[in-house]
């Protein structure tokens, strides 16, 4: 079968003063049908630039290679007019700020209908239809009066159930949801992580989810793919990246959630020090200079992605956990 | 008990119609942490801006050791800037990006403590530069050169140059990385227990507040809905909202608890005064509310010392 999304070797730089600065170095990944994809590092690693390129999003001075096929189709090398085609219907994506991704001066009616005239070729009586069931599917309450509502007369998770039932119009076959819930209070972060699981249940989308907060991706991926400094450093299963995390970044970043449960620690567990400057040449492991397990190999080889133990399970480190 | 530090008695704050504060009181001893939670749109940064007077209160009375802070003049509320400070959210929008760290730093120093010398100035700065986790060259750099865990050490740093009695935190981790958090928390512990300053920490994470505070304010649109002691609040929540704030945190060691709240905000949208309540403003969302829930307001009611609730039905919660 087809993947929804196979990414193979991306390469995304861009040109600064200081050189070359890689955003994303050599990235391979595959989202299958239905399947649900968790993308997790910290600021800085790659995760948004990773998710510009397979949108056809990136800035036009970036320097991309590699491959990202979308239900088979070369996204990198397609047409502005292809890219139209799918986008916002096929492939959709949401973002951190739900309020800057709405026309802050037309009506959410207005906004949503407009989606299907554009991509379903449908009257605007029918599309605003199809828009008030969309708002109905993401369970925003009165969704008769929020269509002739402007998008500041909503609150913030309001806003984001109206991208989610936007970007669900068209029965996408993935959507990329980049740090969906971020700007969001604890309880409607739960709100939307539950209306994403539900519209994942009822259709076969696949989703790719980023987020620096292994928490929120915890409650909904199926597997957990750890990036850092451009790189994916772990990929496996969300419960087996969880309790048996291979890697000594993906294992420090666990113990920086502090938890409701747990004991009370003394002292709140970080991580020493700041992710690298992207500009910088890569010699050895991204993370050596943090790392609490580095050895003089670490400095001078860099690790490649490989097979730990267990199934697909993938990790790049030379002294990983269990080892 | 010796006099509190700060003493908060019916609090209020009205932006015209809307009350963004109502009737909030509370005491705060030498050292203690208060941990601040709730929505956004619930007070919390009200509260605090009020209690730094940096918006005017319009009812209720705040005590500075016994002293009245709402009605002192200029000159007086002067002297007790210097025992008050705060450090924001945003660390670098809280910096002047046209200053060095150096001159920033200085600011307080010229302010409160102008017969220094300025090579005695260098000398303090250099000191809370190191006490802070960076190098005293770093005051000749300006604040883009740093990351955001380093401006919020800076900004920290400015608000510990004058060793205040008070220092409020509004979200000082929450723009930060997961890595980068447990940095900053054990940076301001490490100065808390040093200067034995109190502190109100402003957080949505529940967490971040449980690792932190002696003492937690939960609040609802405006109000305070509980105030109970750390293990008490974290063991045995009393209110409905407090039950399902700590529902809602994500947590990877365990499956998504997300189902408490499924509807409702506590945020107004934008532009918009919530509906006048008679009654709890939390009824519309609560799974245990009664008829009497929608037509009187519950006071707040001792669940055992040191543990108060807002609710009419808190013996059904805690019991349940």
């Amino acid at each position: 079968m087809t993947p929804t999304l196979a990414i193979d070797a991306l390469r995304v730089g861009f040109d600064s003063d200081g050189g070359t600065i890689a955003a994303v170095r050599e990235v391979s990944l595959n989202v299958e049908p239905a399947e649900c994809v968790g993308l997790v590092g910290e600021s800085g690693s790659g995760k948004t630039q990773l998710c510009m390129a397979a949108m056809g999003l990136l800035p036009r001075g970036a320097q991309v290679s590699g491959s990202v096929r979308f239900e088979g189709r070369e996204i990198l090398a397609a047409s502005p007019r292809d890219l139209n085609r799918i986008r916002g219907s096929k492939l959709t994506m949401i973002f951190q700020d739900p309020m800057t991704s709405l026309t802050p001066h037309l009506k959410i009616g207005v906004q949503l209908a407009e989606v299907l005239v554009i991509h379903a070729q449908m009257s605007w009586r029918d599309a605003e239809r199809a828009a008030l069931e969309a708002l109905e599917r993401v369970r925003v309450p009165e969704p008769a009066r929020r269509l002739r509502q402007y998008p500041h007369e909503l609150s913030g998770g309001m806003r984001q159930r109206v991208m989610i039932g936007m970007s669900l119009l068209c029965d996408p076959a993935l959507l990329i949801a980049d740090e969906p819930t971020t700007a969001l209070d604890v309880t409607v972060q739960a709100q939307i992580i539950d209306v994403l699981r539900t519209m994942r249940a009822e259709s076969r989308m696949a989703i790719v989810l980023v987020s620096h907060d292994l928490g929120v991706v915890a409650g909904l991926a199926d597997r957990i793919l750890v990036m850092y400094a451009g790189r994916v450093v772990e990929s496996a299963s969300a419960a087996l990246l969880l309790r048996h995390a291979e890697h000594p970044y993906t294992a420090a970043l666990l113990k920086c959630v502090p938890s409701l449960l747990g004991p009370r620690l003394e002292r709140m567990a970080s991580i020493p020090g700041s992710p690298p400057a992207a500009a910088g040449i890569e010699v050895g492991c991204a993370f050596a200079p943090r790392c609490p397990r580095a050895q003089p190999r670490c400095q001078t080889e860099r690790p490649l992605l490989r097979k730990a133990s267990g199934p697909p399970h993938q990790v790049a480190c030379h002294y990983p956990l269990s080892a | 008990m010796s006099q509190p530090l700060l003493s908060v008695t019916g609090l209020g704050v009205q932006f015209g119609t809307f009350a963004a504060l109502q009737d909030v009181s509370f005491d705060l001893a030498d050292g203690e942490t208060m941990g601040l939670v709730g929505e956004s749109g619930s007070g919390k940064s009200t509260l605090a801006r009020a209690i730094l007077r940096l918006v005017p209160a319009t009812r209720g009375r705040l005590l500075w050791r016994g002293e009245d802070l709402l009605s002192c003049g200029a000159r007086a509320l002067r002297q007790r800037r210097r025992d008050l400070q705060i450090v924001f959210q945003d660390p670098m929008a809280s910096l002047n990006p046209r200053m060095r760290v150096g001159e920033t730093l200085a600011e307080p120093l010229k302010i409160f403590e102008a017969g220094l010398t300025s090579a005695a100035r260098a000398t303090r700065i250099a000191r809370m530069l190191e006490r802070v986790g960076l190098s005293p060259e770093m005051a000749r750099r300006y604040p883009h050169e740093f990351s955001g865990g380093q401006c919020q050490r800076i900004g920290i740093a400015r608000a510990m140059m004058l060793r205040p009695k008070l220092l409020v935190c509004d979200e000082p981790v929450s723009s930060l990385d997961v890595s980068i958090q447990g940095q900053i928390v054990n940076l301001l512990l490490d100065l808390q227990r040093e200067f034995g300053t109190a502190m109100i920490f402003i957080s949505h994470n529940l967490a971040v507040v449980r690792h932190l505070s002696h003492r937690v304010l939960v609040m609802y649109r405006g109000r305070l809905v509980e105030v109970a002691s750390r293990d008490a609040l974290f063991g045995a929540p009393a209110h409905p909202y407090t039950r399902a704030l700590l529902a809602a945190v994500p947590d990877p060691t365990r499956a998504f608890a997300g189902r408490a709240l499924t509807t409702g905000e506590a945020a107004p949208a934008a532009g918009r005064t919530p509906p006048a309540l008679g009654g709890c403003a939390f009824h519309d969302r609560c799974p245990y509310a009664q008829p009497v829930c929608l037509d009187t307001v519950p006071t707040l009611q001792e669940v055992e010392a040191e543990h108060i609730v807002a609710c009419h039905r808190w013996r059904e919660v805690v019991y349940s």
